[in-house]
């Protein structure tokens, strides 16, 4: 009796957690589905089976070059996010390893500008970025996505590193290993997990970025999200042109987050039981 | 070589003082042991002798050399941590090699340690395996593993037997005293335990609040405790100390009497009670008794007493056997 209705509750569960996937997965679906339609498909109702035509695809690369957008996500997330990581590790360790009275304030700190609308500074930071010449340049969006990201980097690394017993150091302190070697064979290979599910995220949220990227870049330095926005043209909508670019925009990350899941899901979880 | 001096040794964290001002002498090839309450400032004192704490004045000496000021590697010494700290990631081969490794010992020299190292402890089938896949006793003995590759001059032990169960705590126990027979070198063992203290030391260091109450064989100190603390600390069950006029009768202000030092009887005696709990231990049994005008008081007798509780019995303090503490728990 009690086995029955635990395997109805199962089964129930089980569509449920389907169905909340669906809801979820549904935008995605629908773009991938319409970018495969005529635009007159597109705009003719809600429909999820497509004519089936390339068309959009080799449009969005022919008339507008998707190459050159998709460089720029890629020089931009990354550069970013090694940037970010360069000055983050140093930073989480320091706090993790020796903390002062300050260090939960600081990043308390941190993350309380995470909390703050970006429209906030963005007149301020447009100004600057038009008098230093750094409008619609690589290098600009990377520092913007580096500086806003980093928060979220020193707290992950902040997280893993304190994980990793005092004692342990300690231990290879004791065992003669200089701050080098304690670095090199004992730390980073402990750390490495954690940094590479920092890596991979931060990667994922400059890659996903759009207030800044739209705002502060035109043609040369715009990454994947600018190029999609920039199919609502004065033209009107093209929703299977869009689609089609919003599917390529989003495939790298898609494809590079389905084999990382194990990584991102440790990582985003790490922590939460203990 | 491996003896330690300690001199005028003081330990601030901020505005706390956890040891306010320690001598202490080790000398080469003893086992000293360091044992107390919890908080009592023992590991500090460990932790600043190998260095991964500095001092706040005092000059601490290994063999004559002022180390005060050394890193904790180029102190030549070995620590063996309560958590084990051994490195997850690297085998057990690694990790015993590691030491080596630092020193830039060539690959040759290292696999003839190491082999040796496991064979003393009976690791040699487990070299491949990572910590993670031992049990306790076998991580503990491959945290020795590195300790000993080095050849340090003296061992530094951090509670490393409190991680295990007790049985394995015996085992252990004997293995690393045997240890210390064999290879003679300068051992530093820190716990809490005072069975461990008086089954392994050569010298035992009670320590309290950061001071030091008295450094002693462990008979001696078991025999003729210098004050309180110590009689209350050393020995279990523990001492029973009585106050009021029973104590005054033999001109002190507390007297101690430890509980294999009372005579039980059911007819007649110095002290008559009820018995509380018996403690049946086989080889011994503990009484328990509530005596009159004196307070609970613990006796131990032979296994096969047939006392219960709420029979009346009389305990008889052996004369010559009695402790005398005056007004500031000193042993008069």
């Amino acid at each position: 009796m009690a086995r029955a209705v635990s395997t109805r509750r199962k089964t129930i569960a089980t569509i449920a957690a389907w169905l909340v996937a669906l809801v979820i997965f549904f935008p995605i679906l629908y773009t991938v589905a319409t970018s495969f339609k005529t635009e007159a498909e597109a705009i003719s109702g809600i429909s999820l089976i497509p004519s089936g035509t390339f068309e959009n695809y080799v449009q969005v690369q022919t008339q507008r070059d998707y190459f050159k957008p998709f460089m720029n996500s890629v020089v931009i997330s990354v550069g970013s996010t090694v940037i970010a990581l360069l000055i983050g590790i140093p930073a989480a360790w320091s706090m993790a390893f020796s903390p002062t009275k300050r260090t939960k304030d600081v990043l308390m700190w941190m993350l309380s500008t995470k909390m703050m609308p970006a429209v906030g500074v963005l007149v301020p930071l447009y100004l600057m970025f038009r008098d230093f010449g750094l409008l619609d340049t690589r290098i600009g969006l990377t520092v913007v996505f580096t500086l806003i990201n980093l928060p979220i980097v020193v707290w992950m690394l902040y997280t893993y590193f304190r994980e990793i017993p005092g004692e342990i150091l300690e231990a290879a302190r004791m065992d003669g290993a200089s701050l080098v070697g304690e670095i090199v064979y004992v730390l980073t290979p402990m750390a490495v997990p954690g940094i590479a599910s920092t890596l991979l995220l931060n990667i994922i949220l400059a890659w996903n970025e759009a207030f800044w990227s739209i705002r502060l870049s035109a043609a040369n330095a715009a990454p994947l999200t600018a190029f999609i926005a920039s199919f609502s043209s004065p033209q009107g909508l093209f929703w299977a042109k869009l689609s089609a670019a919003s599917t390529l925009a989003i495939a790298p990350i898609l494809i590079m987050g389905w084999f990382s899941q194990r990584q991102l899901v440790r990582g985003l979880t790490f922590g939460a039981v203990k | 070589m491996g003896n330690i001096t300690l001199k005028n040794v003081c330990k601030a964290f901020g505005s706390t003082t956890v040891i306010p001002d320690i001598d202490l002498d080790v000398a080469e090839g003893e086992f000293v042991v360091f044992v107390g309450p919890s908080g009592c400032g023992k590991s500090t004192l460990l932790r600043l002798i190998a260095g991964l704490e500095d001092t706040t004045s005092g000059t601490i000496l290994i063999d004559g050399k002022d180390v005060t000021r050394e890193a904790p590697a180029r102190r030549g010494l070995a620590m063996v941590f309560q958590s084990y700290a051994l490195y997850p990631h690297m085998s057990v081969y690694s990790n015993i090699a590691f030491p080596l490794k630092m020193a830039g010992t060539d690959r040759n020299t290292i696999d003839r340690k190491v082999r040796a190292a496991a064979e003393t402890l009976n690791l040699t089938s487990y070299l491949d395996r990572r910590p993670g896949q031992l049990s306790g006793g076998q991580r503990q003995r491959v945290a020795i593993g590195r300790a000993i590759v080095r050849q340090p001059k003296a061992f530094l032990f951090d509670e490393p037997l409190s991680n295990l169960d007790a049985a394995l705590r015996g085992t252990m126990r004997l293995e690393i005293s045997e240890l210390h027979h064999k290879l003679g070198t300068t051992m530093i063992y820190v716990t809490h335990d005072q069975v461990e203290a008086m089954t392994m030391a050569d010298k035992i260091v009670v320590l309290n609040a950061g001071n030091v109450e008295q450094v002693g064989s462990p008979l001696e100190l078991y025999r003729s405790p210098r004050n309180l603390f110590v009689a209350g600390f050393i020995g279990s069950p523990r001492m029973n100390l009585v106050t009021g006029p029973e104590a005054a009768r033999h001109n002190a202000s507390t007297i101690g009497v430890r509980p294999e030092h009372l005579k039980l009887s059911t007819t007649e005696g110095a002290w008559k009670g009820t018995v509380g709990v018996a403690e049946h231990l086989g080889s011994d049994t503990f009484l328990h008794v509530q005596t009159d005008g004196i307070g609970q008081v613990t006796a131990r007798t032979d296994g096969e007493i047939s006392l219960r509780h709420g029979d009346t019995v009389w305990l008889t303090p052996e004369p010559d056997k009695i402790h005398r503490f005056d007004e500031k728990g000193l042993a008069i």
